[in-house]
């Protein structure tokens, strides 16, 4: 059964201009993820891997070429359309967590649906929900600085989930984590794609990689092999 | 989500850095406390000065040397044409009702035995003064008209004089020496209080014949009017304008009803209060620069919150309006806890001094404090605004 194209990118440049020098970080990408795949982008630092994601999270502007998220061409969007169609479709999972200090778990998660426009009732119940599916459902109210690297992923992965985006982004998920907590992460990211979430994820590591079903290979700003 | 619901989330905020918190409103706590604290006092001024005032009676004119409230006033010093004569042109001319007094005024010091009071006012009045100005005696009498016109060394002396020539003692027709001469005590005034630092009550009254011989001076300080009732005040500012004017030029005399003074107070302490809460407002300023400086520094701090928040679907506009929000709370708290420590102190030395903290000015130095937020909060906001969110995310 073939699902829906979710992410189609088209020739995709990027260049960076710093002074008198110009650096291409993307060439000629040309790249389509359907609706419920798991795929990981596996390269070295500054393979261009970071600079794909951001163009995928709708975070940066390809210099040429053509973005369609979900049918929709994203490039001649203004700053808040983009923030609101990053708010509905995408999921964030960063590498260094980005919670928010002297914050609980919960206020965490409900972050994006402030953004959604929901009411505090609302925002609450669905953070509650997200971090139950992550298994933090005890750790409601607890602060960053009080749980383990793990459980702070954990919580960031339910703030990704909270307002059931079509994508999850995950930049270097496991970079911080210890192999142990890394594989739990792993384990909850093959639990969501059994689920049919989409998840693309970025790491350097193989280990990681071939949790994914299907691994793109990224080398000077090209795709080697997918 | 709400403003509501943002000002409590950075209320939040604030309160998990206290002291910073703290520190960074100190400007805008004393700028408010003391705009609150220098109105209440002149204000208070006022409320007293109206007070004394209204207590003279309704329907008190003054005559005085030169011209008040004229195109050429304050005009410089023009040389007093005021006499006795004018006050007795006045006296025949007015009606019946009327009372008038004619007064004289010098600065001299009192003996008695081996105390002395420097700087009583002697002043030099007639018998029916009492009947024109309400002052109440506490003993003895006042002089009548016949030993007012045989110049009789006789005085009424208040009560601060009382208390430094005779401290508890008796008073009472004692002797007491003025400037030279001896005078006999016949009746103690009851305190009438201090105005801008002259001290009613540190002065005597003696009859104006005797002054004047003994000062050798012709020209007067005051005519004092009484209209008789209060609609007639009109009637005799105007007929004594025109008596007055027979001799005298139009700006070498002014004839003002209480009316008038009061509006001149009124004017006088709207200037007061203008510049005292003007410099005060500076302070409050100052306050807004310290706001500015310390949301630079926490829009420095917080870049990855911005970024994240960005990320996950803040606008530009729910960035800065928390940054401005959170400028706002932090002004408005220092405005609350000034407006609590203004009242509080004016209370304290309502014990001591008249204090009326009025509503506007509460008001006012409230509303000034947020708007302070508001202007030194923009900068900081829009930065936080215009923050890149994939350079914010990377930001160490």
């Amino acid at each position: 059964m073939k699902q829906s194209l979710l992410v189609k990118l088209s020739r995709i440049n990027k260049i960076y201009h710093t002074g008198e020098i110009a650096l291409q970080a993307l060439k000629d990408i040309s790249l389509e993820v359907r609706k419920g795949e798991f795929v990981a982008i596996i390269g070295a630092s500054g393979s261009g891997k970071s600079t794909l994601m951001n163009i995928i999270g709708l975070l940066d502007h390809p210099t040429s070429g053509k973005y369609e998220l979900d049918g929709q061409d994203s490039s001649h969007l203004k700053e808040d359309t983009l923030a609101q169609i990053r708010n509905k479709k995408i999921g964030f999972v960063f590498q260094s967590f980005n919670l928010l200090p002297r914050t609980t778990a919960m206020d965490n998660v409900a972050i994006p649906l402030i953004y959604a426009g929901l009411s505090r009732s609302e925002r609450m119940d669905r953070a509650k929900q997200a971090l139950e599916q992550v298994g933090l459902d005890d750790k409601l109210a607890s602060h960053p600085n009080q749980l383990s690297g793990g459980q702070q992923q954990r919580v960031a992965i339910a703030r990704a989930l909270v307002n059931n985006p079509g994508i999850i982004l995950a930049d270097e998920p496991t970079g911080n984590l210890d192999t142990k907590s890394g594989s739990e992460i792993m384990r909850i990211f093959e639990r969501f794609h059994k689920l049919g979430k989409t998840i693309i994820m970025i790491t350097h590591e193989d280990d990681i990689a071939k949790h994914a079903k299907r691994v793109i290979r990224m080398k000077d700003g090209q795709i080697w092999t997918s | 989500m709400d403003i509501l619901e943002t000002a409590q989330s950075a209320l939040t905020a604030i309160l998990a850095n206290r002291m910073r918190s703290f520190l960074t409103i100190l400007g805008i706590v004393i700028g408010v406390t003391s705009v609150i604290l220098l109105i209440s006092l002149v204000s208070g001024l006022k409320t007293y000065i109206t007070s004394q005032i209204e207590g003279l009676g309704s329907n008190l004119l003054i005559v005085i040397p030169g011209r008040i409230g004229g195109a050429r006033s304050p005009g410089g010093i023009q040389a007093n044409r005021l006499v006795y004569s004018d006050a007795v042109n006045l006296r025949n001319n007015l009606s019946d009702e009327a009372q008038v007094s004619a007064a004289i005024q010098r600065n001299v010091t009192l003996k008695f035995g081996n105390k002395t009071d420097k700087g009583a006012a002697v002043f030099g009045v007639e018998a029916n003064y009492w009947k024109i100005i309400t002052i109440k005696l506490t003993e003895g009498r006042f002089f009548r008209q016949s030993e007012q016109q045989s110049s009789k060394k006789m005085a009424v002396i208040g009560p601060t004089v009382k208390i430094n020539l005779f401290g508890e003692g008796k008073a009472l027709g004692q002797t007491i020496d003025v400037a030279g001469q001896k005078y006999t005590v016949i009746g103690i005034l009851g305190p009438r209080g201090a105005v801008f630092g002259i001290d009613f009550d540190n002065s005597i009254y003696i009859p104006f014949q005797t002054a004047q011989r003994q000062f050798g001076i012709d020209r007067l300080n005051t005519i004092y009017i009484s209209a008789g009732s209060a609609d007639n005040v009109k009637d005799v500012q105007n007929k004594a304008i025109s008596l007055l004017q027979k001799r005298l030029s139009e700006d070498e005399f002014t004839v003002q009803t209480q009316e008038q003074t009061l509006s001149i107070i009124s004017q006088v302490t709207g200037v007061l209060t203008a510049a005292l809460g003007g410099i005060a407002a500076i302070s409050l300023i100052v306050g807004g620069i310290g706001i500015m400086n310390i949301m630079l520094v926490s829009v420095t701090e917080r870049t990855r919150e911005i970024g994240l928040r960005k990320a996950v679907g803040a606008k530009s506009k729910d960035i800065r309006n928390q940054f401005l929000i959170e400028a706002v709370v932090l002004s408005g708290l220092g405005g609350i806890i000034g407006i609590i420590l203004g009242i509080g102190i004016s209370l304290i030395i309502g014990r001591f001094f008249t204090t009326t903290v009025p509503l506007w000015s509460v008001a006012l130095s409230f509303g000034f404090s947020m708007l302070v937020g508001v202007i030194f909060g923009v900068a900081p906001a829009i930065r936080a605004a215009k923050l890149d969110p994939i350079e914010a995310l990377r930001h160490e």
